[in-house]
């Protein structure tokens, strides 16, 4: 059977997750995810016919809020809580923009 | 060889609403770093979003105004990708089902008028702000993190720089007049993302498309696509390939410049939102929205010229903020004469917005001070010379007929008044009643000029001439 993942596209995942495995985990994890897809392939086999894509758990429509502005006040306690900060800033290292999207 | 260009415009515009798209953090600018956050905003474990109505309706306002069609059960999608200013590692967009789609605009370059195709709408949450430090280091300031935008992608119709210029003018119109956002590139409010490709004309398939950025102005996307136009065709005529490449545009020279090769296509492994309920919008909201729609730019241009009696140019030049474009109507509806408040607007107006780098709305001037000028002028109480000083009072704020009252510059042309003072310098200047009837001209531009002196520059000049032609003649 040929499979349904191979080490390359785990890697190709791993990377924009920004994690690194060594070669003993990326063996483990590619069988690991050929068994979630095997999982999968049989999930769809169902038939669904007539059902529509579901996108949310909740089967709530047009839940919605009103456009009412309430600040919480809470910037001092959320940058207590970040790792670094710097005059109200949270401090990061410099990243460069690889998404070459930096929306 | 010849080639025809291809350019494809992403436009992303920023909601004017109070609060965020999916948290009631306020949106509003020039706060301290970090003040308009909360646990939403910082992407804490736990935390639900939740969809602010003012946004989808502002959607629908921006959809509506270029004429696309609404998606009538949209849901919400994530676009994974990791960054500093992007707390979740996810943005949560519309990939799917974009809130509108196949909607389009009307341009027109060098008299010509075409339609350009919009292929999508959406709406989604901003990212936050990143301040690079030179010693290695980041700042993020997530206030914008979560500011409601629409990004606009437009359909493969654009065919040349001038076409791009012409089709931003139109959109940040159309966009502005329905109010839903400032649309100021300058401020950030407006964005725009281009990609250009080339082909040789007949082709039936589209080139490598290049994209470009840091495009600052509608006149940098101008110039940059137009640069970036003259460069593949000369790498195409030389042998060369297009890359799949991201290239800066440098302000300085007027050249692009390479960023990076993209390999590959972008991989955001766009999901679902789990977490926000999907939305209905009904024909009885598309409707109540509809109903409440200002007029249209180019429907007030129309009316300018129809109704008015405007000329092509300066109704387009009035429509080109809706400040404007409502300060004349208002200035018109209290009396005043559409085509000299026009010529006003357009030229003393303009003048002082540009002289002290201010906006309409941020002046003293009223519509009701303008139509004041105005009217007296009309009505001949004030010569055009003494509106210069008037007008300099509307820009302080000052009622005009009060003011010209104060300063005593009153036109005089009343005849009975005019007449005693003619007869004066007429039996004055004997002299220029000889030239006169010798039929030199001159003479009747000194004894204006006398009259004017003895009446210190208040008497009505057309009057004046009208009577001393009429004395000169019955002497």
């Amino acid at each position: 059977m040929a499979s349904k993942i191979d080490e390359q596209q785990v890697k190709h995942v791993a990377s924009l997750a920004k994690l690194q495995f060594d070669d003993d985990q990326l063996g483990k994890f590619t069988t690991q995810l050929e068994s979630i897809i095997d999982l999968f392939e049989t999930i769809d086999k169902v038939d669904t016919t007539g059902v529509k894509p579901m996108t949310s758990a909740t089967d709530q429509v047009n839940a919605m809020r009103e456009d009412i502005a309430v600040n919480s006040n809470q910037r001092e306690a959320l940058l207590n809580n970040a790792p670094d900060t710097e005059e109200g800033y949270i401090k990061v290292p410099a990243i460069i923009d690889e998404s070459g999207d930096g929306e | 060889m010849n080639f025809e260009t291809t350019i494809g415009l992403e436009v992303h515009v920023e909601l004017k609403t109070n609060s965020k798209i999916f948290s009631p953090s306020p949106v509003q600018f020039g706060s301290e770093p970090n003040a308009n956050t909360n646990v939403i905003d910082w992407g804490y474990p736990g935390v639900l979003p939740s969809t602010n109505k003012g946004v989808v309706e502002d959607g629908i306002k921006a959809a509506l105004a270029l004429h696309a069609e609404i998606e009538q059960n949209p849901h919400f999608d994530r676009k994974n990708y990791f960054y500093p200013d992007n707390p979740k590692a996810y943005q949560i967009s519309q990939s799917e089902t974009p809130l509108a789609h196949d909607g389009w605009i009307e341009i027109e370059v060098d008299g010509e008028k075409k339609k350009i195709g919009i292929a999508e709408m959406h709406i989604e949450e901003d990212a936050g702000k990143n301040t690079h430090s030179p010693n290695g280091f980041s700042f993020v300031d997530l206030n914008r993190q979560g500011t409601p935008l629409i990004e606009i992608v437009s359909k493969p119709d654009i065919t040349s720089p001038d076409e791009a210029y012409a089709y931003l003018e139109a959109l940040r119109q159309r966009i502005q007049f329905t109010g839903v956002s400032d649309v100021k590139m300058e401020e950030g409010s407006m964005r725009v993302d281009v990609n250009i490709s080339i082909r040789p004309i007949g082709s039936d398939k589209y080139g490598t498309k290049t994209e470009l950025k840091n495009l600052n102005s509608f006149n940098y996307v101008r110039k940059g696509l137009a640069f970036e136009e003259q460069r593949q065709q000369r790498v195409l005529m030389s042998g060369g390939t297009i890359g799949q490449e991201t290239r800066r545009y440098d302000e300085a020279s007027g050249q692009t410049i390479l960023m990076r090769v993209k390999e590959g296509s972008d991989d955001y492994r766009y999901f679902p939102e789990p977490d926000l309920p999907v939305l209905e919008i009904s024909d009885d909201w598309i409707n109540e929205i509809k109903a409440d729609m200002p007029e249209m730019p180019s429907n007030r241009r129309d009316r300018y010229v129809n109704e008015l009696g405007l000329k092509e140019y300066d109704a387009m030049v009035l429509t080109q903020t809706k400040e404007m474009s409502d300060f004349f109507e208002a200035a018109v509806a209290k009396g005043a004469d559409a085509k000299m408040t026009a010529n006003y607007l357009m030229g003393d107006v303009n003048a002082y917005l540009n002289d002290n780098q201010v906006d309409l709305q941020d002046t003293k001037l009223t519509p009701e001070n303008l139509a004041g000028m105005v009217k007296l002028i009309d009505d001949g109480t004030i010569s055009t010379k003494m509106a210069k000083k008037v007008f300099k009072a509307i820009t302080n704020g000052e009622e005009p007929a009060s003011y010209v009252k104060e300063h005593g510059l009153v036109q005089l042309s009343d005849p009975a008044q005019l007449q005693p003072i003619i007869d004066e310098v007429l039996a004055n200047n004997e002299q220029s009643i000889e030239d006169f009837k010798n039929g030199k001209d001159r003479a009747v531009g000194y004894l204006v000029g006398q009259i004017m002196k003895q009446t210190h520059g208040q008497a009505n000049p057309q009057v004046v001439n009208q009577l001393l032609m009429k004395s000169l003649k019955a002497l």
